[in-house]
């Protein structure tokens, strides 16, 4: 019942690495890309969302 | 389109505020008194529940779950319905999230003032409250995502991915963390041993202060700041890469805690390459957040919400910056087990958490209670008083800490070392005092904004429901510009969950793995065997009265700890270590290899009285170890579960447990007869003093041979 036991039989562990590293990379230069290609006026809009409220009691 | 009519629940948040100041009093108050009896030890009472050991769990897990933790739910449930535009999702739910919340922390405070503690920091609580977390956890998950799913704006604001990465890694951290194995009611041993548990728990505690701590917390950020100032944050682009470097790095760093430990070497080195890349999305949010005040300093002189938000923003900075500083071997070496981890974390814990959660609080209460608050002047001097309290505690433990350090590691010319530890101790006691003014004035701050609110509150009057009014979502959201795949992402939250959960879980995953896998990272030494029976016994004690929280067990490859404590420690001396015991903070010294460095009668005078036997002691002396009987009706169960867990007691040693622990109990007090002290064989003593006997003695003389 020891733990080990459970996970000794993975084959090819170092694939883990691999796939790591591939969906950080993908996944930041796709964040990265987006984000300086967004479009200017939905960004704006999104970072406006917190003060849209129509908040009765105060603005 | 037609415009809906709905109204937000004020009263949830309500409550969430009277608790976060509550708990916040509480888990302060606690501090306070163990911080006072760091240099005053009659404070300890001789009592059980007041005694460090047992205080300092009950102000860790005060401050965080139930100070921080009341703080992220006041603020999510806030702030989520109006970037949601919509009503919390069941009322119900709510109010289970809160009372099931309370009560955990009313339980967590019992069990933990009785002793009954996994011996994990920040994960002490036993397995049945576990479990209710975990309930309660869900309970809140859903209640978010059916919020987030009926909502009528389109986009999701960033402060909501940060609410539901929370979520997501707070479960799973939470959950892997947890793995134990019960043997009564209120006792468990953790599933993994020794360097496996280490690294487990420290991958946790690291992660807990990432995504409990701050995650939440910069959310939080992302809503109230721009709310305080009225005006957007300064770069929305910023905090979307901010985002997403964060939690993908954050959960990574975990083994910077365990450098030069047993630990081994490449998962150490995994730690410092992302603690230090943590740097950048960390800043990269903290100047969001004060570029966002750019042009508006005028405004943080008047308003004291953002003098208090401005300040948490800027210890967030310094905290991170410090951070990957210490995650840094040459750095660590001399920070590590010392005051400066202390100082470093109050930064995080009284600036960030604290103030920030102030910040909130006066922004929030007024505008419930649809009125002004009471006293912007007082505001202003609990800002003040704050402030000097935070360095009052902080520049003295920084002090501390680098001074005892340095203590530590100083050899006389004739290569001996040139301080006792004892010496080391007693010369940073004023700094201790120091600290505690701190502290003080910290809390009196506090008291000073319940004050403050009680009187916002009693002349206003309670809006229960806040009335609002939206459209509904439309079926085909408008395009602007081109279509994006983060467009995709961004609208949908359940994808939102699934991506957070892939990019913490892949850290996760790939830092354990091969620790568990690969069977050489962790080297077994063929001469040290299982825990005796009355050893085990004696652990458990160690574990309940929390001498971890002061004691560490792992001597660190240098020159001084190995002259000051002996041989350096390896992994394999743990391998039946549930929980392992390494600990965080020397207050008093490693005991890694205390066995046989005393004689049992030096032992049990030292833990009657530590004062006699070290003059200027600051331990706290444990009077009803030598009242209370070893429980020998739970001995079977605990070698029944050691054996579920691997460690090899002979078939069917359970039963035979009982009449070893007897024997060997009998020969310690046999030993200690002979010092003409009398005790009875079946006394806590002789089983702590039975398993401080044993400690690190099992490779003395023996040549470390790998199988």
């Amino acid at each position: 019942m020891k733990f080990i036991n459970y996970l000794e039989s993975i084959a090819g562990v170092s694939i883990y690495g691999l796939g790591s590293l591939l969906i950080f990379s993908v996944l930041f230069l796709g964040i990265l890309v987006w984000t300086f290609k967004a479009d200017k006026k939905l960004i704006e809009e999104i970072s406006r969302i917190p003060l849209d409220n129509n908040n009765p009691t105060h603005s | 389109m037609q415009i809906e009519q709905f109204s937000y629940d004020n009263k949830t948040v309500k409550w969430f505020a009277f608790a976060t100041m509550l708990w916040g009093i509480v888990g302060m108050l606690v501090g306070l008194w163990i911080a006072i009896a760091m240099y005053y030890p009659p404070l300890n009472l001789g009592f059980a529940p007041t005694t460090f050991g047992r205080m300092r769990p009950v102000h860790t897990n005060a401050v965080i779950f139930a100070f921080v933790g009341n703080g992220i739910f006041m603020g999510v449930y806030y702030s989520l319905q109006r970037l949601c535009k919509a009503r919390m999702f069941s009322d119900l739910l709510s109010k289970i999230h809160f009372w099931g919340w309370q009560l955990i922390i009313l339980s967590a405070a019992l069990t933990l003032w009785t002793g009954h503690t996994t011996g994990k920091e920040y994960a002490e609580l036993e397995w049945p409250i576990d479990i209710a977390i975990t309930l309660v956890w869900v309970v809140f998950g859903i209640n978010m995502f059916g919020t987030i799913l009926k909502r009528r704006e389109s986009h999701l604001y960033v402060a909501i991915w940060f609410y539901i990465a929370t979520w997501v890694t707070v479960a799973m951290l939470h959950i892997v963390n947890s793995f134990e194995l019960p043997v009564s009611i209120l006792k468990s041993y953790s599933w993994y041993a020794g360097v496996q548990d280490a690294l487990v728990q420290w991958w946790y505690g690291h992660n807990a202060v990432a995504f409990f701590l701050t995650t939440p917390y910069l959310g939080l950020m992302y809503y109230f700041l721009p709310k305080a100032a009225n005006r957007p944050v300064y770069s929305y682009r910023l905090s979307i890469i901010h985002f997403w470097a964060l939690i993908f790095m954050y959960i990574w760093a975990g083994p910077h805690h365990l450098l030069y430990t047993a630990l081994p070497d490449w998962a150490q080195s995994l730690g410092v390459v992302f603690s230090v890349m943590l740097i950048a999305p960390s800043w990269g949010g903290m100047l969001n957040g004060l570029f966002t005040l750019r042009g508006a300093w005028d405004k943080v002189r008047e308003e004291p919400v953002l003098k208090f938000l401005v300040v948490a923003i800027t210890c967030y900075g310094m905290a991170t910056f410090e951070g990957p500083m210490l995650s840094l071997k040459s750095v660590n070496a001399i920070a590590h087990f010392s005051d400066w981890i202390i100082a470093h974390v109050h930064v995080g814990a009284l600036g960030w958490n604290g103030f920030l959660t102030f910040g909130v609080l006066y922004w929030l209460i007024p505008r419930m209670y649809n009125t002004q608050l009471y006293s912007k002047k007082l505001a202003g001097t609990h800002f003040w008083i704050g402030t000097i309290g935070i360095i009052l505690y902080a520049i003295p433990m920084y002090w501390a800490g680098f001074t005892q350090s340095m203590m530590w590691k100083q050899f006389t010319e004739e290569g001996q070392l040139k301080f006792q530890f004892l010496e080391t101790v007693t010369h940073i006691i004023p700094m201790y005092v120091s600290r505690s003014i701190g502290g003080t004035l910290y809390l009196t701050g506090a008291l000073i904004m319940v004050y403050n609110l009680y009187k916002t509150m009693a002349a206003g009057s309670f809006v229960a429901n806040e009335e609002a009014e939206a459209a509904p979502l439309p079926k085909v959201i408008p395009v602007h510009g081109k279509e994006h795949w983060h467009r995709w992402v961004e609208k949908r939250p359940v994808q939102m969950l699934v991506f957070s959960f892939i990019a913490v879980a892949i850290g996760g995953i790939l830092e354990m793995v091969p620790t568990f896998l690969i069977k050489s990272n962790i080297p077994t030494i063929s001469s040290v065997k299982p825990y005796t029976p009355l050893e085990l016994q004696g652990r458990d004690i160690y574990v309940r009265e929390g001498c971890y929280t002061c004691h560490s067990q792992m001597i660190r490859p240098f020159r001084d700890e190995v002259a000051r404590y002996g041989e350096y420690s390896k992994a394999g001396e743990f391998v039946y270590d549930h929980p392992f015991q390494w600990g965080s903070k020397r207050t008093g010294p490693d005991l890694a290899r205390e066995g046989g460095k005393y004689p049992d009668s030096w032992h049990f005078n030292h833990m009657m009285d530590p004062q006699s036997m070290s003059p200027g002691s600051i331990m706290p002396s444990y009077p009803w170890l030598y009242e209370n009987n070893i429980d020998t009706s739970s001995t079977p169960a605990k070698i029944r579960a050691m054996q579920t867990l691997g460690v090899p007691y002979e078939e069917g040693y359970a039963n035979k447990a009982n009449a070893d622990l007897m024997n060997q109990a009998n020969g310690i007090r046999v030993s200690l007869k002979m010092e003409k002290l009398e005790t009875a064989k079946d006394k806590e003593i002789v089983a702590l003093i039975a398993y401080l006997q044993r400690l690190g003695k099992d490779i003395k003389g023996e040549q470390t041979a790998q199988k």
